[in-house]
């Protein structure tokens, strides 16, 4: 299987601030702490507003994982990058290197004390027992261990948010783009998503690159 | 002295770039937990009782099979079709 992604596709988000909701709905996320929240860049520039929701991209060489002095973060089989709160710190220095400000910090205690750090976890939970109580507390629900796949990119209603494996919906972007006809003209596409015409698959490693 | 010096000053430096390295992040599961860390993978829980999916306890393959088929969910040229 592939890794667990996201992906977000900018011609489609309407800023509706949907997948926000329904993660801080699904996990009772605290006031403060926005696990996903969606960047709007231009905006009121007709026709050059976009927006795209962000959350933690659950990197392949995740920078936090890097820079954590405590070593509270681990990869799961399937590509989902967590931590442990039982060992987190609340340093920041997870803060500083993730370049999505994926990681959170909840700021509830008095001189701006600084809790344990606390980020989208793919509705994966964390290390205490799958869909215990107590990691809903710590984590939030885990989604996976029940099937289902991250709560904000099945609650998007243009399906502009899309998460799961990342194959599967790389063909849906691709998919989706090569219907649309506009997209698959920008660098990098070939790399990615292979040429630029229906029913093509991306190239294989050390193959030519656009 | 010069060579202790230098000896100091090269070990300093060594010390220095130390901190420069980078681990390579791996992911390997050994007796219920990830690098030290415990955790449960999705695909050793039995299926929810209240949920569409079924997937065999243990077995990854299955559970993967059916997150493909939710996946295709989003798909929406596939799942109300043209």
């Amino acid at each position: 299987m592939a890794r667990m992604k996201f992906l977000c596709d900018a011609e489609r988000c309407i800023e509706c601030n949907g997948c926000v909701t329904a993660c801080k709905q699904e996990h009772e996320v605290p006031w403060g702490v926005n696990r996903r929240r969606v960047v709007t860049i231009n905006d009121g520039i007709v026709g050059a507003e976009k927006s795209i929701s962000v959350a933690c991209m659950h990197c392949s060489d995740a920078p936090c994982m890097a820079v954590c002095p405590v070593d509270c973060f681990y990869r799961t089989d399937d590509g989902v990058v967590l931590h442990d709160k039982d060992l987190c710190i609340g340093c920041g220095y997870c803060f500083y290197a993730c370049p999505f400000g994926a990681p959170q910090f909840p700021q509830a205690g008095a001189f701006g004390l600084r809790g344990k750090m606390d980020k989208c976890t793919f509705c994966a939970g964390g290390p205490e027992p799958d869909r215990s109580e107590a990691e809903f507390q710590k984590y939030g629900r885990n989604r996976l261990a029940e099937g289902k796949l991250p709560a904000c990119a099945e609650m998007c209603s243009t399906k502009a948010l899309l998460g799961g494996d990342g194959d599967v919906i790389a063909d849906i972007y691709r998919d989706r783009v090569l219907r649309r006809g506009k997209g698959s003209e920008v660098w990098g596409w070939g790399t990615a998503y292979g040429p630029g015409r229906p029913g093509a698959q991306p190239p294989q490693a050390g193959g030519n690159k656009s | 002295m010069k060579a202790l010096l230098a000896m100091t000053a090269a070990a300093l430096l060594a010390a220095g770039l130390a901190g420069c390295g980078e681990k390579e992040q791996v992911v390997v599961y050994k007796q219920g937990k990830y690098q030290g860390k415990p955790d449960d993978r999705p695909w050793d829980n039995d299926p929810v009782a209240y949920g569409d999916a079924k997937w065999t306890k243990g077995d990854r393959a299955s559970w993967e099979t059916e997150i493909k088929a939710r996946n295709d969910r989003q798909n929406e040229n596939k799942r109300i079709g043209n």
